[in-house]
């Protein structure tokens, strides 16, 4: 594409939603009420495997103030049928079994009753009058247990697919799957260095700050009204419909603010239990969760269990690469293994790959999407091996890089050849910064890692409404977690050639837009963006079509610049330039409102890389590390709204941090979760991290109109590596299990050096 | 209290009282507030020491400039509790009742030899601060006891304290061990010395022979040596989710070196 001067986008107007953030007024899921609503309370499984053999809930609704219970046998059996969920694949026999538990409790929290009382102390105290009677049975908690072959096993119908030929005995491994690329065999028997590691990492959560929420309104006449906080309500509505035998168009969702979401608010919790509450109370239920309840039954991302062989000539080539990645799905199959190893090598433009992945389950809460969804797990051990290659090869890590870095033409192992990318810009911008070339204090070290992620375009609907006095409402259907709306009435406003400020971004509920996929696969800047664009374009087509019909000439006889139709040429006339507020005012002679819609399924969303640089010190005694300096490069194809983006960039980084030093799920021997809650799962505070440095590399993606490319999650793959590469060149020992927690650091260090650790 | 007949509890900053009643991990039958009773809010000077209310917030203990001078170690743990929105509420009287061994004003307080005035049915009574604690959140106190004041004592010339933690993150978190150091010097040689360790143990520790190994030495690395190895063998540590029984053990001793490192400094420009 030509290179655009742009009015609007690339500068750093205020926020819309800012104002209503800042002073309170904006509505977070927990903050909306009926009169007369009701408090719902979920009843947990307190053991990790469980068979349900009887629910009483009898003296709970005979309880004063209790106006509805509700098990899994007011939610209807299900098909067994994989449906899309935000970045996942889901299967709705297992969707409504996780919202309640059927046959057997699978993990610590799993839902077993609901109910809806008067208050919250009449809800909880309802909880304990609920008499379930357990059978407990074995439980396994880590991937490589639940893959033995005597592990318990937690579906009896579970056979592995993608073996042949396909098992006849019941498995925790739900899935294998492979990617080949040339002959591994054949690369690396040309190989000169040959180097194999094994990594783990541990199950993460997405921290998000604001807890799940909702508040359900059931009517008599059968229509639902239901508020939530979550990253798509139109998938809420899906849901809910199917899990509940309603109609989409008698369940209208409205979207909250959102406190957060990192893609594990793409599924439903509390929603299908708010509603069918409502429905037998015949009053709205509020239900929200408290944050112990969050990590104990809502979706993590998956802990994983490792392998990756690299070879090499020792002049940097990268010959042959293999790998096997077994995830953690949780309780029910469905990990994200499969854009893990497709985004394992897809940094490198290699002649030989190979990739086996496991989907396997164990009793933990079902994971869930969490930005880029495996990508992050799978760069810990591809990332950390090159580093090591490195090492071996005496190279420089980013050269290393860019002389095996994939590049436009580049085929994938999973299939796809890239069109314009810029992993190799983003290579040299992180050479060429400051950081990389400042000298390192004594002690320190640094690290490097690369990253990717697909990012995804998918269905979107969009409209643009001029009201009567010019002004401009852009209307779209997906939650705002990264700042969305600013992109989309920037976008607006630079098509119609109007300010900023003359465009007001609105997120309609399900019943006032059509159809959009969720706020995921940083989708919504590209795929909304080009709605948006379309929608736009209607407009500014009818405009022309009204001056057109007032000037009495052809449509195609008059142009749209700078906010005003004009006569396209001298030919056409002398006619005063006709503005937005001019033809909306005049609108009703013209053929009435000018409105614009669109509805697209988006291709082209561009790939996109990003390269991490750390420096990191470590205390040697205590093994604590300390993050000195953090830069965070990528390619952002067209950043709309810089500061945004660099947001995105930087808030990736230090969940990646934390990823990285500290963050972990801690079971006991019982497998409860022993860390439920921010004190002990340790997320980064604002102390532990200097200023994320930020380099913005615009290429621009040549299937948008502005060049957008999604930048939502690029930025939490490289972290781990690069922080796990600068420990082990600052300490001269590599850690391969995450999370690399003082202890366990300090273990390493103390492994590696006997006589300092006998001191 | 009395009428509360064993179900009342006292309401200082309510900084844990009031988090635990919200996780259900307590119901007390009656709650006494203490914050309007001036002896228990305020710092006076006394003996040339410091009586300290027990209800006094962090805050207002981080911001007495004259016992910042004389206990540093004591002030700097203090402030360590909780977050700085914390502080304005939460006391070290309401730390030590706690009863938590990972507490950080415990571990500095047991190394400055802080006495607690308690006072009961039965009348006042004084208490050795390392004798307050029976176990993970339980306390020596009766039925119907509290904590009135923590009195700390004089401080000779060319002494100091200080108090170190080590959480995996930088603020926001509880301490994996804690470890107290106080020390005085006559010339070089230390003269007298007291350490306090904390989460490293069903209570906070006075480790007496880690003191020994201080007293008498000019602080050579092998007294430290010797102290840091008192310090590794009093730990009777458990696994768990914030650290191991060897991590928790090395950790004992890297603090010890580093704390008294600290309470020399202090002591010698003091």
């Amino acid at each position: 594409m030509s290179a655009r001067q742009f009015k609007v986008v690339g500068t750093r107007p205020n926020r819309p939603d800012g104002a209503d953030k800042v002073t309170g007024r904006a509505r977070f899921g927990a903050d909306w009420n009926m009169p007369g609503q009701l408090t719902g309370r979920v009843l947990r499984s307190p053991h990790a495997h469980a068979v349900i053999e009887s629910i009483d809930v009898s003296r709970a609704a005979a309880l004063p103030g209790v106006k509805a219970v509700v098990t899994a046998a007011d939610f209807g059996e299900q098909e067994n049928r994989i449906v899309p969920a935000g970045e996942m694949q889901v299967n709705l026999r297992d969707v409504t079994r996780n919202v309640m538990a059927r046959e057997k409790a699978l993990y610590h929290g799993h839902a077993v009753a609901a109910v809806a009382a008067t208050s919250d102390a009449i809800a909880r105290d309802a909880l304990k009058l609920i008499d379930v009677r357990y059978r407990v049975l074995p439980h396994v908690i880590d991937v490589d247990d639940a893959m033995k072959p005597d592990a318990p096993i937690l579906h009896d119908h579970i056979r592995t697919e993608g073996v042949e030929p396909r098992p006849t005995v019941a498995s925790n491994v739900a899935k294998r799957i492979d990617f080949a690329k040339g002959d591994v065999g054949k690369g690396f028997a040309a190989a000169e260095v040959t180097i194999e590691r094994r990594f783990r990492t541990a199950p993460v959560h997405q921290g998000y700050i604001e807890p799940h929420a909702c508040l359900a309104s059931a009517a008599e006449d059968g229509q639902v009204q239901l508020w939530t906080t979550t990253q798509g309500h139109f998938q809420v509505r899906g849901f809910c419909s199917r899990l509940l035998g309603i109609e989409t168009s008698q369940i209208r969702v409205m979207a909250a603010e959102i406190g957060g979401g990192f893609g594990g608010k793409t599924v439903v919790y509390l929603e299908p239990l708010a509603i069918r509450l409502s429905q037998k109370a015949g009053k709205p239920v509020k239900m929200v969760m408290t944050r112990e309840e969050v990590f104990r039954a809502s979706g993590p991302t998956s802990g994983s269990v490792m392998r990756v062989k690299l070879g090499a000539t020792r002049d940097g080539r990268i010959v042959a690469a293999d790998a096997t990645f077994a995830f953690q799905a949780g309780a029910f199959p469905g990990s994200p293994v499969g854009p893990a190893s497709m985004c394992s090598f897809a940094c490198y433009d290699l002649d030989n790959i190979k990739v086996e992945g496991f989907d396997v389950v164990s009793n933990r809460p079902k994971v869930a999407a969490y930005r880029a969804p495996g990508a992050p797990i799978s760069a810990w051990a591809v990332e950390s091996t090159i580093d090591e290659l490195a090492q071996e090869l005496g190279i420089d890590p980013i050269d290393l890089r860019l002389r095996n870095a994939a590049r436009e033409g580049t085929k994938t192992h999973y299939g796809p050849v890239f069109n314009r990318i810029g992993l190799v810009e983003c290579l040299e911008a992180a050479k060429a910064s400051a950081h990389y070339r400042s000298p390192l204090k004594p002690g320190a070290a640094r690290g490097v890692a690369a990253g990717f992620w697909f990012n995804v375009g998918a269905d979107s609907s969009a409209a643009a409404h001029v009201g009567e006095d010019g002004t401009v409402t852009v209307i779209s259907g997906n939650p705002d977690i990264g700042g969305s709306r600013a992109a989309l009435a920037m976008m607006a406003a630079e098509e119609l050639g109007i300010p900023y400020d003359k465009v007001r971004p609105i997120i309609a509920d399900t019943a006032s837009i059509g159809f959009n996929f969720v706020t995921g696969g940083s989708r919504v800047t590209f795929a909304n963006g080009l709605a948006i664009i379309n929608s736009v374009r209607e407009v500014i087509g009818e405009c022309k079509r009204r001056a057109a019909k007032l000037w009495e000439v052809e449509p195609d006889a008059v142009v749209w610049e700078n906010g005003e139709v004009k006569p396209a040429s001298t030919n056409v006339g002398t006619f005063e330039p006709l503005s937005l507020a001019k033809l909306a005012a005049s609108a009703g002679k013209t053929g009435g409102p000018i409105n614009g819609h669109s509805q697209i399924n988006a291709q082209g969303a561009g790939p996109g890389f990003g390269v991490h640089v750390v420096d990191v010190e470590v205390d040697k005694e205590t093994g604590i590390v300390t993050i000195l300096r953090y830069t965070s490069v990528q390619d952002v194809g067209t950043a709309i709204h810089p500061s945004y983006v660099e947001g995105q960039m930087q808030g990736g980084a230090a969940q990646g941090i934390g990823w990285a030093l500290n963050e972990e799920y801690i079971y006991d021997r019982n497998g409860k979760l022993d860390n439920a809650g921010f004190l002990d799962y340790r997320m980064p505070v604002a102390s532990d991290l200097p200023m994320i440095e930020t380099i913005m590399v615009e290429v621009p993606n040549p299937t948008h109109p502005y060049g957008v490319r999604g930048v939502g999650e690029v930025p939490i793959v490289p972290p781990m590596a690069a922080i796990g590469s600068a420990i082990a060149r600052a300490t001269g020992v590599r850690m391969r299990d995450l999370p690399m927690s003082p202890p366990r650091l300090s273990a390493a260090l103390d492994a590696a050096s006997p006589r300092l650790a006998a001191e | 209290m009395a009428a509360a007949n064993g179900a009342g509890r006292i309401l200082a900053g309510g900084t844990d009282l009031l988090v635990q009643m919200r996780a259900g991990v307590v119901a007390p039958g009656a709650i006494v507030d203490v914050k309007r009773i001036a002896e228990m809010t305020t710092i006076v000077e006394e003996l040339g020491g410091f009586r300290i209310g027990a209800a006094v917030s962090a805050a207002v203990i981080g911001e007495h400039e004259r016992l910042a001078q004389a206990w540093p170690g004591v002030v700097e743990a203090v402030n360590l509790i909780g977050s700085k929105q914390v502080q304005g509420r939460a006391s070290a009287g309401g730390n030590l009742c706690n009863a938590s061994p990972a507490a950080d004003s415990g571990p500095a307080l047991v190394a400055a030899g802080a006495m607690l005035t308690i006072q009961g049915p039965k009348g006042r009574r004084d208490l050795p601060v390392e004798k307050l604690h029976a176990g993970p959140g339980r306390t020596t106190l009766e039925p119907g006891e509290l904590i009135v004041s923590i009195v700390l004592p004089p401080r000779p010339a060319r002494s100091g304290d200080a108090y170190l933690r080590l959480i995996p993150r930088t603020e926001m978190d509880i301490a994996v061990v804690g470890c107290g150091v106080s020390l005085a010097f006559e010339g070089d040689v230390c003269t007298s010395a007291r350490v306090g360790l904390g989460a490293v143990a069903p209570t906070v520790l006075l480790v007496g022979d880690a003191a020994s190994a201080l007293i008498g030495s000019r602080l050579e690395p092998d007294a430290i040596a010797r102290a840091a190895a008192a310090c590794r063998a009093a730990c009777r540590p458990i696994d768990d989710k914030r650290g191991t029984i060897a991590y928790r053990t090395k950790i004992a001793g890297v603090l010890l070196a580093r704390a008294t490192a600290i309470a020399a400094q202090r002591a010698r420009s003091h």
